[in-house]
């Protein structure tokens, strides 16, 4: 069941640029149930170039019920979100889409991120590790500014480790290239650009290690409705919204 | 005060709000049933439904410009055979008007989805979409010519037995002779204005934002244009009008409705707030209210 419900920001703080905002459900409503790697759509107030809500992927859940979003200011949208102060109320469209797939007792799960895409990976790894997984996070990012504070959203006792293109944290180069990547996998989970995302599908198809990816097209009514931000697929045109976000590499035709 | 909201669109097709969803902004209506009781709309119209299944357009294609959209989505679609196998058996017991839009490339393409749909005696009407800017045969060309226009709404007329409505295109120099020539072939009602034809470019990637170049516009943006035109055709035509372009709330519709439309369709606002129609719905009520109108039909073509 999805809903319409409005939060109120309870405290807000910054990660590699982004904000980080923590919401509460107004008026005591409870948060709906949301599964790692679903969405929300947030209402842009009193903007005539941002129409449309936005959607963001769902950082965290607290265990008291409160939703951590993570956003990068990108576009006028996302600035404005960024820029509320605590205390606002903002009106949001949840949950949206098909998450992760859940874990199994003893997987063994290397989750990709780069950049803002690392966001929704915070729950995943709570969820997967909650469920007997055993979690390696790795972080791709520009530079160590980019990363600052990325790291540290993860749960205690899921591994984490990063790469930034100029070296000024963890390892030199890119994320693929990371030593994570020479372990042994069950399943890899990216969520981030899609240069970085076709590259370890790629890898993942290679070495034939599950692969789901979470996808970012432009995307309007969030619901399965206008189909505007459909994905080629094996089975066709598929909705990023509702039958995504996130996709085994295997549905999708990339190289 | 009881408020009368009824609508009768003629030719068996009443609605107990003016409220209609428009086709390609509501999927078929389950997408919105968590938010809304989609047995208290006038009726919502359908995905645009073709003959053959439709994979539609490339992506990317949709973007966003101010107080609008711009979409090519291109007719995606499984096929009438689906929606009469699939679809229809999960929402023909609504108690709503279930209005089905018909596309397709030829004229025998309208006509045999008409029969195709005909024996569903829930569906009292269809919506003969001759507008649609983001296909490359047939859509629109068949609604920027009067003769276009009365050659796909005569032949679907031989093929549908119950309420044909026809969605016009506003990309046109006179929509009024459109209007007359759709009525004249025999349509019972015509809905406008399907979208405009737009394009919009991303100047840091020097290319254009959809894959097809343009695409359809809709949103906010685009109602005082659509107020007009139906205040154009209102004026011209005498089967009902059915206006739609950028409603939002219930003031916007009561725009179209003291324009001359006996009833009204929500589009993009849909995305925005999924509870649009209710709201607009429940906003008429009041304004009757607020305004002693025993029955909101007094206020259509006021202007």
């Amino acid at each position: 069941m999805k809903h319409l419900l409005d939060f109120i920001i309870k405290s807000k703080s910054t990660a590699g640029g982004s904000a980080i905002l923590t919401l509460a459900p107004a008026n005591g409503a409870a948060l709906p149930e949301i599964l790692p790697g679903q969405f929300v759509e947030i209402k842009v107030e009193d903007s005539p170039a941002t129409m449309l809500r936005r959607p963001i992927s769902v950082c965290d859940v607290t265990p008291d019920g409160r939703l951590v979003l993570l956003i990068k200011p990108v576009g006028d949208g996302t600035r404005r979100l960024c820029a509320l102060p605590e205390g606002a109320r903002i009106n949001i469209l949840l949950p949206l889409g098909r998450g992760f797939s859940p874990a199994a007792a003893g997987e063994r799960v290397l989750l990709v991120g780069g950049g803002v895409g690392a966001a929704p990976l915070v729950y995943l790894s709570s969820k997967l590790a909650e469920a007997g997984a055993k979690v390696t996070v790795a972080i791709g990012g520009r530079s160590a500014a980019d990363l600052a504070g990325v790291l540290e959203l993860y749960p205690e006792g899921v591994e984490t480790v990063c790469s930034t293109d100029d070296g000024s944290r963890g390892t030199p180069g890119l994320i693929t290239a990371n030593e994570a990547f020479t372990r042994a996998w069950d399943r890899i989970c990216v969520c981030g650009p899609t240069p970085m995302m076709r590259a370890v599908a790629r890898i993942a198809r290679q070495r034939n290690i599950t692969c789901e990816v979470s996808l970012e097209n432009e995307m309007a009514c969030g619901l399965g409705a206008c189909l505007c931000c459909v994905e080629k697929t094996v089975e066709g045109n598929l909705c990023v919204c509702k039958d995504g976000p996130v996709f085994n590499i295997n549905q999708l035709l990339w190289e | 005060m009881g408020i009368n909201l009824e609508v009768d669109l003629g030719a068996g097709l009443k609605l107990k709000n003016p409220v209609l969803t428009a086709s390609g902004t509501f999927g078929y209506g389950t997408e919105y049933a968590d938010f809304i009781d989609l047995n208290r709309l006038g009726g919502f119209i359908v995905k645009g439904t073709t003959l053959n299944p439709r994979e539609g357009n490339d992506s990317p294609r949709m973007a966003q410009t101010p107080m609008g959209m711009i979409n090519a989505v291109g007719l995606q679609n499984k096929g009438v055979d689906h929606f009469i196998e699939h679809i229809y058996p999960t929402i023909k017991n609504l108690d709503t008007n279930v209005i089905v839009n018909v596309s397709g490339a030829s004229v025998a393409d309208y006509v045999a989805v008409a029969e195709k749909l005909a024996p569903l005696s829930d569906i009292p009407a269809i919506e003969v979409n001759i507008s649609c800017p983001n296909v490359k045969a047939g859509g629109m060309a068949f609604g920027t010519t009067c003769a276009g226009a009365a050659d796909v709404t005569a032949a679907v007329r031989r093929a549908w037995p119950r309420h044909l409505m026809v969605k016009l295109s506003p990309n046109v120099t006179d929509i009024t002779e459109i209007a007359l020539a759709a009525e004249s072939a025999g349509a019972d009602s015509v809905s406008l204005i399907n979208t405009l034809l737009a394009m919009a470019i991303d100047v840091e990637r020097q290319r254009p934002y959809l894959s097809t170049i343009t695409g359809g516009l809709s949103g906010p943006a685009v109602k005082p244009i659509a107020v007009r035109m139906v205040w154009q055709v209102a004026k011209k035509v005498r089967i009902p009008v059915v206006g739609l372009g950028g409603i939002s709330t219930a003031a916007d519709a009561l725009e179209f409705i003291m324009a001359g439309a006996a009833a009204v369709q929500i589009g993009t606002a849909n995305f925005i707030d999924p509870t649009t129609t209710i709201k607009v719905i429940d906003g008429l009520t009041d304004y009757c209210h607020r305004h002693s109108v025993p029955a909101l039909s007094s206020l259509r073509g006021i202007i």
